[in-house]
């Protein structure tokens, strides 16, 4: 099965202002990829030259093997894009009706029963989008990215406009859709949100590519947290293997150790250290 | 296949947006003072020339028919323009033309779609008034045009090309700027008509010659003037100058080629329609 997405030397130029400057990425078929980066690192030109919105400049973006763009790729794909509207006479059954016809899908009634209990709107089928609070408009964008059982979910921060019980149905949602195979690539500012959720998680910078990797290997060990009769102090330089030694000096030093804890850097912290960024 | 489910959706749009309830309200207050003003003409005129060589109905008649002729054309070129002029970049600032993008519908169709629609809309509309206004001319002042099918086909296509130039515009341009740059167009198209209309009947060459040439880059307008021409296509004689002294002018029946240069025209800016909307980046 080829992956998901690749992309190579992906190059995008907006006149003098290069978005991307080279972009090497894969995606493998049901991995939930987070894609971070300061504003302007051209995270949504990325997603926009994936699934055909916008035009790259240079370089190579394939979905499921089929150029990115083309007819078949945009049939592999579901799109949530960061600014997003439905017609607001449309109720959400209607717009899922539309989109799975653009979408060629057969799933029928079944399939947008099924995408609306997803994304908890299964009370709102009939409800106008005119009607529908922008949390509720969001979980509808993301039940339409749905249509089609693509292969690559796009989603271009999709819990913007959620609260935290709607963010967590989104983090819910995104670990079903693990089990269904479908891979995602989820661009988004909330850098917990991306830890809690993704296998791995690719970093962009003024249009390139600062960091890819698991959760572990952007982060670092910062040593370890013991909590004494003394107080709490952190010890650098300490791996987990060395854990057992430093309790027994301790406590052969007469010290009752309470909790021992081994502390990594955050995703914050390695984000704001690769990009130079005071803010994600 | 596609852009008949875009082009369904977009007139449903039109629906919601009320348009047609404007539409409906202006045209038939448009309608009502045709009627009235067809009346006043009728009962009031009897005798006007003082000459028993100008065939008075036929004077007023096309006079006030080609001010019937006038409002269609108008209308449905406004019509024409409301519809279209936000379809592209109007819609993706909203973000509504995103979505449909991403699918694997081809973006021939999409635009295909919304042309259609607006074709769908626009058509029919001017086919209707002209119909009813003609139905009303023939009732109050027992007058019909020379020829009465080539004003409305004339109109017709006037008005599809006055959509997919509004549709062209909504390519490159925000709503707003793409609507006063078509107006403008439909502007300049009617002044250089009026400046022809002058030449003729001042015989001025260089006047005639920029009519000439507008008809080529404004073929709705030259259109227009055909329409008005058709009215009194076979009329002769004194009546006929008579005719060319009025409000109107002396209507130009356009270039020979005029109907295929049209089509030819529209074709055109639909191909650079497709073509443009193919590389624009939302």
């Amino acid at each position: 099965m080829p992956p998901a997405l690749t992309t190579r030397a992906l190059v995008k130029r907006y006149g003098r202002t290069t978005a991307l400057a080279g972009v090497d990425l894969e995606i493998a078929p049901g991995e939930l990829v987070g894609l971070l980066g300061p504003n302007g690192a051209g995270k949504s030109t990325l997603t926009k030259i994936v699934c055909g919105v916008v035009r790259s400049s240079g370089g190579e973006a394939r979905v499921c093997g089929a150029r990115a763009g083309s007819r078949s790729a945009r049939a592999a794909i579901g799109y949530l894009a960061e600014l997003f509207r439905f017609p607001d006479w449309l109720s959400a059954e209607e717009v899922l009706v539309l989109h799975q016809r653009l979408a060629s899908s057969r799933g029928g009634a079944d399939e947008r029963k099924d995408l609306l209990g997803l994304v908890g709107l299964t009370d709102a089928r009939r409800v106008r989008v005119s009607a529908m609070s922008k949390g509720m408009q969001q979980r509808l964008g993301v039940a339409q990215a749905l249509v089609g059982r693509p292969r690559l979910l796009l989603l271009d921060e999709p819990t913007s406009a959620l609260d935290p019980a709607g963010r967590r149905t989104v983090r819910e949602l995104l670990e079903r859709l693990r089990e269904r195979e479908i891979a995602v690539l989820l661009n988004s500012h909330l850098l917990s949100e991306v830890e809690l959720v993704c296998d791995r998680v690719v970093i962009l910078s003024h249009g390139r590519l600062v960091a890819a990797g698991a959760m572990n290997e952007l982060t670092r060990s910062r040593g370890l947290e013991i909590e004494t009769d003394a107080g709490v102090r952190l010890i650098e330089d300490v791996g987990r293997e060395q854990v057992p030694q430093v309790v027994r000096e301790l406590v052969a030093a007469g010290e009752d150790v309470f909790s021992v804890r081994l502390v990594r850097s955050t995703l914050e912290e390695a984000f704001l250290e690769l990009t130079g960024s005071d803010a994600a | 296949m596609n852009a008949a489910l875009v082009a369904v959706y977009a007139f449903r749009e039109t629906l919601r947006r009320r348009v047609f309830l404007a539409v409906l309200v202006l045209t038939t207050t448009f309608i009502a003072l045709y009627w009235l003003g067809a009346r006043f003409v009728f009962s009031k005129t009897s005798g006007f020339s003082g000459n028993p060589v100008v065939d008075e109905n036929v004077v007023r008649g096309a006079s006030v028919f080609g001010l019937a002729l006038f409002a269609t054309y108008f209308l449905g070129c406004v019509l024409a323009i409301f519809l279209t002029l936000g379809a592209i970049r109007g819609e993706a600032e909203r973000g509504l033309l995103q979505p449909l993008v991403a699918r694997p519908v081809g973006r021939s169709s999409l635009i295909g779609g919304r042309l259609l629609a607006a074709v769908l809309v626009c058509v029919p509309y001017v086919v209707a008034v002209y119909a009813i206004v003609l139905a009303i001319t023939r009732h109050t002042l027992h007058w019909a045009p020379d020829r009465q099918l080539e004003p409305m086909l004339a109109l017709m296509l006037a008005v599809t090309i006055i959509a997919a130039l509004s549709l062209l515009g909504s390519v490159f341009l925000a709503p707003i700027a793409n609507g006063i740059t078509v107006f403008m167009l439909l502007g300049i198209g009617m002044v250089a008509g009026l400046l022809g209309q002058i030449g003729v009947v001042m015989k001025i060459h260089s006047l005639e010659r920029i009519a000439e040439a507008s008809s080529w880059i404004a073929p709705f307008e030259a259109l227009y003037q055909r329409s008005l021409f058709a009215l009194t296509a076979e009329t002769s004689g004194v009546t006929k100058t008579v005719l060319s002294l009025g409000p109107f002018g002396g209507p130009q029946a356009g270039p020979s080629q005029l109907w295929l240069w049209s089509l030819g025209y529209l074709a055109l800016v639909t191909a650079a329609v497709l073509a443009a909307f193919a590389r624009l980046d939302l």
